[in-house]
């Protein structure tokens, strides 16, 4: 279960806004997912690391050369909105 | 059946030919690649309006390539110049559009190439467009494009799985000779399965990821969509290889070349005892049970094996997967590309209401699920006892292949199902990748065969293999393939140009 609160509180975290039909929908296919998931909580996993690697791989490191990366052009070109090679956005709050 | 000659008379009848069919054409010079190419163009032409695969074609820029390639001598070619190829829309490719099927990134025009780009760039293949897919990848049926319904070739009433959807419907429909595609939790085998053709996802590590737009990064990893096994082991060897790009990457112990086999004497399959049984509808279990035999006849042994863990998988993936992607996805915010809602206050609305109007249900679901997985209070009830869930489906399969060389399963519990049937019910959905999710939570290589029919639509065998195990794997796919003689075209009408 989740309640209508929580999911308002996830959807501000997410940066994402639903209408009131949405929550209702949301909150119940959230509630049957997280249900769902619940049954992972009946494991005896007690000992077992969490994976954070599935293939053994050690720290990769390189060597610290400059390269050529992309050029303020191409990097800024797919702006919805650029100045003088800046991306331009609304006031903050 | 449809007539089968494309209408220039000088162009090759593309239905039915493998990537290494079109090479072996161009080496004999049979054909120029331009040729080849207007005949692949024209075949999509006929067809693409009913199966509806591919989001974009690049006639012009394919063409032109072609071209290129017929103005060098052949004896200064490379051996894949001039093959054509089909792209799943996640893989950027300089100055071709690439939307990953989302409304969020239309219009972006990647300024650089993906890794695997640029290697196939580099070897000569032509690239026909960028195929139709889920959006973000999330799916199990291409359902979730943003843009388009594709169908499956062989029943254009059902889906052709996903999320590679497009891909393996365009090679089933013989609109590219070969297509790369992604598989997260069984985005290229699931589909290449639904649609009858062959669908390798590699070991993770062994392709690198620099340039797939991000869906679940411990979990994606890039592969071939093919007519056979001998084409899926060729691209292998074409996109695999250690990137400083990518940190997470490896590339393969020794290239693949062609692993030709024709007897399995003394190889040992593990039949996953979690995978068949009631898990699967019948048909699907009788064409499996059909492929065991097989491996019988070729002198392999296959027995039963439990791997308890397994059948966890999709809790565990719905967790992982959705967490990973909540935070790769937070970069769609209207800045540096793609949508932006145009008229807000501030930054905080903008961000809002652009990732609410670009983003459909599924992935703002997921986006959903994930966020509440890492929120305070909750990370360690979800995504660490995941996580630990991971480990223990890792040790199962450690477990099973100090008894077996390969394991063995369907690829899906279902044929294709129809279009709309799945979509009202996420969880529904979902139970169509518990046969290769584990795959994946366990970073191991897996390829897609079909195995046969099933009322009409293809049923694909899996086979699993130890981490980095690709050339055996292939080979022993070869095998079973070749005995068990399954490769037809679906008898798509073609309709007027």
């Amino acid at each position: 279960m989740i309640s209508r609160q929580e999911v308002e509180h996830v959807a501000r975290l997410a940066r994402l806004h639903f209408d009131e039909e949405e929550l209702a929908r949301l909150q119940q296919e959230l509630g049957q997912i997280i249900d769902y998931v619940q049954q992972l909580a009946e494991l005896d996993l007690s000992g077992l690391e969490p994976t954070s690697h599935a293939v053994p791989l050690k720290n990769v490191l390189r060597a610290d050369e400059p390269v050529d990366g992309l050029s303020q052009a191409d990097a800024t070109g797919n702006g919805p909105d650029v100045e003088r090679g800046q991306f331009v956005v609304p006031r903050i709050g | 059946m449809g007539t089968r000659a494309s209408r220039a008379s000088s162009n090759p009848d593309v239905t039915g030919l493998t990537a290494h069919g079109c090479r072996d054409l161009l080496a004999g010079g049979e054909v120029s690649a331009v040729e080849l190419t207007r005949a692949y163009l024209d075949r999509i032409g006929a067809v693409d309006g009913e199966v509806r695969s591919y989001l974009l074609v690049d006639e012009a820029g394919a063409l032109a390539a072609a071209a290129a390639v017929d103005a060098k001598p052949r004896s200064q070619r490379l051996p894949w110049e001039g093959v054509p190829i089909g792209l799943k829309d996640i893989f950027c490719v300089k100055g071709m559009e690439t939307t990953c099927a989302s409304r969020i990134l239309k219009g972006y025009i990647p300024p650089y190439d993906a890794t695997v780009i640029a290697k196939l760039r580099a070897a000569g293949l032509v690239f026909l467009g960028k195929l139709n897919m889920d959006e973000f990848a999330m799916g199990s049926s291409t359902e979730n494009s943003a843009f388009q319904i594709t169908r499956n070739p062989w029943d254009l009433n059902r889906v052709p799985g996903g999320s590679s959807g497009g891909s393996a419907a365009c090679v089933a429909a013989t609109e590219a000779p070969w297509a790369l595609g992604t598989d997260t939790g069984g985005s290229i085998r699931q589909p290449a399965s639904l649609c009858g053709v062959v669908g390798l996802k590699p070991t993770y590590g062994a392709v690198s990821r620099y340039g797939l737009v991000a869906f679940a990064s411990s979990l994606d990893q890039i592969g071939p969509i093919t007519r056979d096994v001998k084409d899926a082991a060729a691209l292998l060897d074409l996109i695999a290889g250690r990137d400083p790009r990518d940190s997470t990457s490896i590339g393969l112990p020794e290239p693949v070349g062609f692993p030709e086999r024709s007897s399995l004497e003394g190889v040992r399959f593990g039949v996953i005892k979690e995978f068949v049984g009631d898990a699967c509808e019948a048909g699907v279990r009788d064409v499996f049970d059909g492929a065991v035999d097989a491996i019988g006849a070729l002198g392999g042994v296959c027995e039963e094996v439990s791997l308890p863990s397994v059948e966890r998988g999709i809790a565990a993936y719905y967790l992982i997967a959705p967490s990973e992607a909540s935070s790769n996805l937070a970069r769609f915010d209207g800045v540096r590309y793609g949508h932006r809602h145009s008229h807000s206050e501030d930054l905080y609305e903008m961000y809002t209401r652009t990732r609410s109007e670009g983003f459909g249900s599924e992935v703002k679901r997921r986006i959903m699920i994930g966020t509440y997985a890492l929120s305070a209070g909750y990370y360690d009830a979800y995504y660490a006892q995941a996580q630990r869930t991971r480990t223990l489906i890792i040790q199962d399969f450690a477990r099973a292949f100090d008894h077996f060389d390969f394991l063995i399963s369907p690829t899906s519990p279902t044929v294709a199902f129809k279009i709309g049937e799945r979509t009202a019910d996420p969880l529904a959905m979902y139970v169509s990748d518990l046969c290769t999710i584990p795959v994946n939570l366990a970073a191991l290589p897996g390829i897609s065969i079909p195995g046969g029919f099933s009322a009409g639509m293809p049923v694909g065998v899996q086979i699993i293999g130890p981490h980095f195990s690709e050339r055996g794997m292939l080979g022993a796919a070869h095998a079973l393939e070749k005995k068990l003689r399954v490769d037809v075209v679906p008898p798509l009408a073609e309709v007027a140009g």
